[in-house]
């Protein structure tokens, strides 16, 4: 059931590269990135690739396959014509380090100006309770496996390098509406996520949601849910009226505003 | 800095001329949207400026509902002229409402930015502009006040669905008749109500917001429902939007005497 | 987020101080604690050491959050008693002793059932969302060889929400983290000529030596302490459920250090593996799809595993269909289904069904869910492995049953530690996790390696810790270690003419699958050490191309240095016991021997520095209060 798959990989780094050709034996039921071990085994060994588990729960190996933003492991070469070339860059939001590997920092240092979870003290009994309704929404974001495909597919910061101080990325826009849905968090991250995360540069196109692997509903379920949560905090009309004659929404009792500014740390 | 921000192209990045890679027919999606709403936006103008048969007995265009000033035909103004001295036409006092509500809609500004304004044109193809600010300045900054039309659109929802009760009289307004443009009218409110109702303000409203679904079980209940409808939210706003304006085609033909109004009792 | 005392600016993913242009040299680090490896162990050890006061650093192969502790899936087994409140840890250490067929150092399955509720705990503090039960409380489910339901999970992705949680953690705390760095050796103490003459007692450490993936350049860590915390083995065999990261070098570094090994005979091959298509063989299906109602068949439909309920667990384990059905909705007056026998039991019993010819066609057997739960509890249940076989092997597991067979899973061997401080034969060498041993004894049962790696993982930290903060000065590295630590590592790019690492790491997987693997004998084990013994021969004239930075080929050659070595330890050992027993099952020795039952095999580096020696040593003897629960 073999045959011979051409493909263009980009080879090269920050001084410049191409997309190479290659041709490779492949058989059915291989994925891309099978294809692509076999180029490094057989005919460039030094070709860099970041690959882990190779079953789409580690989210490392995320590059674009013909223009679209995609793990390598979970593209099927049967996704394509036996005849058709598939390409495979690197992703091209990131900068480049070599060959398929790109230098992905941006969202570790995006992690680290979120701050996390602070929950209450537990039950007299030493335990937490949460029921399994309320901790659903957050369960859904968590499912995140970090690929980065989504900061990689926003146009945001894709096209408009000047950005990227400014916007933290869909990846953690989940966060931040996971933390602000946590039953037991005791911050309220809502003025952080408009201003330093940069919620209000996001418009909606949904990017995001088509390329997460992991099917994480992150515009509607997440992005959409945190900027209607800033609304409530900002531009409601009936909020405001209701706060001036003494009728407060109760979902923010007890919970500590954290504002713009560096994260303390111990 | 935004003249030197050559995005896919810029100096980190992997050097790659194109600007997409991507081999599907990915221009198509935003090339149809474009048709359709430019399409849609040219006919609603035309007929929201004319000021005229919008009224054809007892059916009332969505397009003048409720009609409120003096220049309305008579027998259209089932909720009286308190706007007596709006000299324009009486489309445009309203219109503002539903048009406000779909262009601050998270589908439409999906919708529309990709296709009019190529912000991007579609997912991995770079977009053609040096900047971009999103929806942080004035006045893509009034998206925000999505939810103050939705509490508008629902009043226009059941002002719409007050039209199709009137809508089951004659043209002589007795009541027990029914015709084609009943069920035109019908099938449209349904659909005004299912777009509404899937709205994501909706969802938040009913239930998103809230930390504890577990203490509120009948919010639950509802955020549910509408997280279902708002999964569909995209076709309901296509579908809509094609309804509203086949009533009022309709009701147009009917005002011109180009066609007659098919009664089924 | 720097290091104190640092001026340059480091960088922001992998901690790297020098970009790919900048001059070459090598950097340099002091820290009280250096934690190899940020798997869950890993990053747990640094949250306590961190906590504990030490300067500390991860370091760590792949990007944080991406090591193999994301594949786990079941749960964290753990005797919170949320399901059952008769649960206690004296139940969850009788369990484990008897999954590890009493091999086990009690000590530490005695210290791991007791604390490993509270490490969970720590979790949900730290953020984690588990399932819940009706009331609000952690939600536990069933797994083989656990005697109540006490796996405490998320669905079927438990190890990414404890990987994340945990680093979620390490970055609010502001720990130093190493990415995409690579340790090759430890530096130790002292003069190399005094330490060669005697053995662990004299030698602490000094510090790591590694290398940069991105730049290729070498960066030194001087520590007093380093925490292994490097995972497994599994690359070693060509079907594995491990990702390339698991080449054995926490075992490689703490032998060529001078600690030893115990029980590296003992390879947990997991009995559900996907067996097609071939680019994922190997790929894990989880435990929890038999916890939560599947059952396996061969190809004539029969459900086999009641043919194989050994005497050992036949009074705990229902001997009809009707009374195992039964089980899962009424556990107290029903024994449980033999499918969910403790992994040895069930892999071997998969092995011989489809050595009788019983198999599916790609040589798997079935494990069928599809027609015994509707597929709503299904998708709900066990959402990842439903898109696993979705879109992996374009099978719909609502609807068909999966094609399965044993895979290499997990090493139960590794670095001998002290129970309490886990600290290994070489001063201020921590072992945690799978790279340690001891903890499973001859089989470890599902759900306890996730907390294992916390309950340990906290102790080392915490002993790490104290002991760097006891030592007054700074130990010494000597700059010729770290002149021939880095010879060592570029000798590869000096050969010239010889063999690809690729081709190489190839044959050895195939080796150590054909003649090390589920079912052993004395000769295919002699045969593998032939074997073994050639693949070293050429391996040290292998050859790769291309340059120093992120060059996958010189890694891998790196790499091979350890899994060469590991699996030669697991070789040795295997043939020296000649009893079956857990993870180590001799056709030509198919009964435990109560004798080979009393000790361990430890292995320690021979003289040569390439190969490795064995000697035989008792187990500890567990206190009288302990033995009771053994008493039927």
């Amino acid at each position: 059931m073999g045959y011979d798959l051409k493909m263009r990989i980009w080879r090269g780094d920050q001084e410049g590269g191409e997309l190479g050709d290659y041709t490779v034996e492949v058989s059915e039921g291989e994925v891309v990135l099978d294809a692509i071990h076999r180029v490094q085994a057989t005919q460039a060994g030094d070709l860099a690739v970041r690959w882990n588990c190779k079953a789409g729960k580690c989210g490392s190996c995320s590059a674009e396959i013909n223009g679209r933003p995609r793990l390598l492991c979970m593209t099927r070469l049967s996704d394509f014509d036996a005849g058709e070339t598939i390409t495979v860059t690197p992703m091209r939001t990131f900068p480049v380090i070599r060959d398929l590997v790109t230098d992905v920092s941006f969202n570790y240092e995006k992690a680290r100006q979120l701050p996390g979870a602070e929950l209450g003290p537990r039950d007299d009994d030493g335990k937490r309770r949460m029921m399994q309704i309320d901790v659903e929404r957050g369960q859904e974001f968590r499912k995140c496996i970090e690929c980065f495909l989504c900061q990689d597919t926003c146009h945001v910061v894709r096209d408009h390098d000047h950005n990227k101080p400014a916007f933290a990325g869909p990846r953690f826009f989940l966060r931040y509406a996971e933390l602000d849905m946590h039953p037991l968090d005791t911050h309220d991250r809502r003025v952080l996520a408009q201003g330093a995360a940069g919620l209000g540069l996001c418009n909606i196109t949904k990017c995001c949601t088509e390329v997460c692997p992991e099917g994480i509903k992150i515009t509607d379920n997440a992005i959409i849910p945190m900027k209607e949560r800033v609304v409530d905090r900002k531009y409601d009309p009936l909020v405001w009226l209701g706060n001036k004659i003494g009728l407060r929404p109760r979902d923010y009792e007890g919970r500590m505003e954290v504002g713009e500014g560096p994260v303390r740390r111990p | 800095m935004a003249s030197t921000d050559a995005g896919v192209r810029g100096p980190t990045r992997a050097e790659i001329e194109e600007r997409t890679l991507r081999t599907d027919r990915w221009w198509l999606s935003p090339l149809t949207t474009f048709v359709v709403f430019s399409a849609f936006v040219v006919y609603a103008t035309w007929r929201a400026f004319t000021g005229d048969d919008y009224y054809a007995s007892p059916y009332l265009s969505p397009f003048y509902s409720p009609c409120l000033t003096d220049s309305c035909v008579e027998g259209s103004s089932d909720f009286g002229t308190p706007f007596s001295w709006w000299s324009l036409s009486p489309a445009l006092l309203i219109l503002i409402f539903p048009l406000g509500f779909r262009m601050t809609c998270y589908y439409y500004r999906k919708a529309y930015y990709r296709a009019f304004w190529l912000s991007p044109p579609a997912c991995a193809v770079a977009e053609p502009h040096g900047s971009y600010s999103g929806e942080t300045r004035f006045p893509l900054i009034l998206q925000n006040i999505h939810r103050w039309f939705w509490y508008a659109a629902v009043a226009v929802a059941v002002i719409l669905t007050i039209d199709v009760v009137l809508a089951f009289r004659n043209a002589e307004h007795e009541w027990g008749h029914m015709g084609l443009g009943t069920l035109l009218m019908l099938v449209n409110v349904v659909l005004i109500w299912l777009y509404t109702l899937s709205c994501h303000s909706c969802r938040h409203i009913v239930g998103g917001r809230l930390r504890h679904f577990s203490k509120h079980p009948v919010r639950y209940r509802l955020w549910t429902w509408v997280s279902r409808l708002n999964a569909d939210h995209a076709k309901y706003a296509w579908y809509s939007l094609f309804s509203v304006a086949l009533v009022d085609l309709y009701i147009y033909l009917l005002a011109t005497g180009t066609i007659e109004d098919v009664r089924f009792f | 987020m720097a290091p104190t005392g640092s001026t340059t600016s480091r960088h922001p993913m992998t901690g790297n101080e020098m970009r790919g242009d900048s001059a070459a040299g090598m950097e340099r680090h002091a820290y009280d604690v250096v934690v190899v490896g940020a798997g869950g162990a890993g990053l747990r050890a640094a949250i306590a050491a961190h906590d504990a006061g030490a300067r500390t650093a991860v370091v760590c192969k792949s990007l944080l959050g991406k090591a193999h502790t994301v594949m786990a899936e079941g749960g964290i087994a753990a005797a919170m008693g949320n399901r059952w409140p008769e649960d206690n840890w004296e139940v969850h250490f009788r369990d484990t002793m008897r999954g590890g067929k009493m091999l086990n150092n009690w000590r530490m399955a005695q210290l791991h059932a007791q604390e490993a509720p509270e490490r969970v705990m720590e979790l949900e503090d730290w953020g984690a969302l588990f399932d819940r039960t009706e009331d609000g409380l952690i939600s536990q489910r069933d797994f083989g060889g656990h005697k109540y339901a006490r796996l405490a999970h998320v669905g079927d992705r438990t190890g990414l929400e404890m990987i994340r949680t945990l680093q979620q953690r390490v970055v609010q705390l502001g720990i130093d983290v190493f990415m995409e760095c690579t340790v090759t050796d430890l530096l130790l103490a002292g003069d190399r000529a005094d330490l060669a003459g005697d053995r662990a007692e004299s030698r602490s450490i000094a510090g790591a030596f590694g290398y940069w993936r991105e730049t290729g350049r070498f960066i030194l860590f001087e520590a007093p302490s380093v925490i292994l915390a490097t995972g497994g083995i599994g690359k070693s065999f060509k079907v594995t459920s491990n990702s390339w990261e698991y080449t054995g070098d926490g075992h490689a570094l703490a032998l060529r250090a001078g600690a030893s090994l115990i029980n590296m005979e003992f390879v947990q091959f997991h009995p559900t593996g996907m067996v097609w298509p071939p680019s994922v063989k190997g790929l894990l299906v989880t435990e929890s799809v038999r916890g939560d109602g599947g059952i396996l068949k061969n190809s004539e439909g029969r459900r086999f595993m009641f043919d194989y309920i050994p005497d050992f667990f036949r009074a705990e384990t229902a001997d009809t269909e009707e009374e195992a059905d039964r089980w899962y909705d009424d556990k107290k007056n029903n024994r449980r289904p033999p499918e969910l026998l403790p992994r040895d039991e069930v892999a071997r019993a998969i092995n011989s069904e489809i050595k009788a010819g019983r198999g599916s066609p790609h040589g798997g057997i079935y494990l069928d869910i599809a027609s015994r739960r509707d597929p709503e509890f299904i998708r709900k249940r066990l959402p990842s492995m439903y898109h696993q076989f979705k879109e992996l092997a374009d099978v719909d597991i609502t609807a068909e049953p999966m094609e399965i067979g044993p895979t290499c899973h997990y090493v139960m061997g590794g670095v001998e530690v002290d129970p309490d401080t886990e600290l290994s034969g070489v001063t201020g060498l921590y072992a945690v996790g799978e790279c340690s041993g001891g903890m499973h004894g001859s089989n470890r049962l599902g759900g306890n390696s996730l907390s294992d790696l916390l309950v340990f993982g906290r102790r080392a930290g915490e002993a790490a810790a104290s002991y760097a903060a006891g030592q007054g000065s700074r130990p010494v590295v000597d700059e010729a270690d770290v002149k021939a630590a880095e010879r060592s590592a570029l000798a590869p790019f000096d050969v010239e003419g010889g063999e690809n690492p690729y081709t190489i790491q190839q044959d050895l997987q195939q080796t150590m699958n054909d003649l090390v693997g589920i079912i052993r004998t004395a000769s295919e084990l002699e045969e593998s050490l032939t074997a073994i013994e050639g693949l070293k021969k050429r391996a040290r004239s292998m050859v790769v191309e291309g340059h120093r930075q992120y060059n996958p080929g010189w890694h891998l050659a790196l790499d091979l240095r350890n899994m060469l070595l590991v699996s030669e330890a697991i070789a040795r050992a295997a043939l020296a016991r000649e009893e079956s027993r857990g993870g180590h099952t001799r056709d030509d020795y198919p009964k435990p021997d109560p004798d080979w039952g009393t000790k361990n095999l430890v292995v320690r580096l021979d003289d040569t520095g390439s190969g490795v020696t064995l000697t035989e040593q008792p187990l500890p003897v567990m206190p009288d209060e302990l033995k009771s629960y053994f008493e039927e």
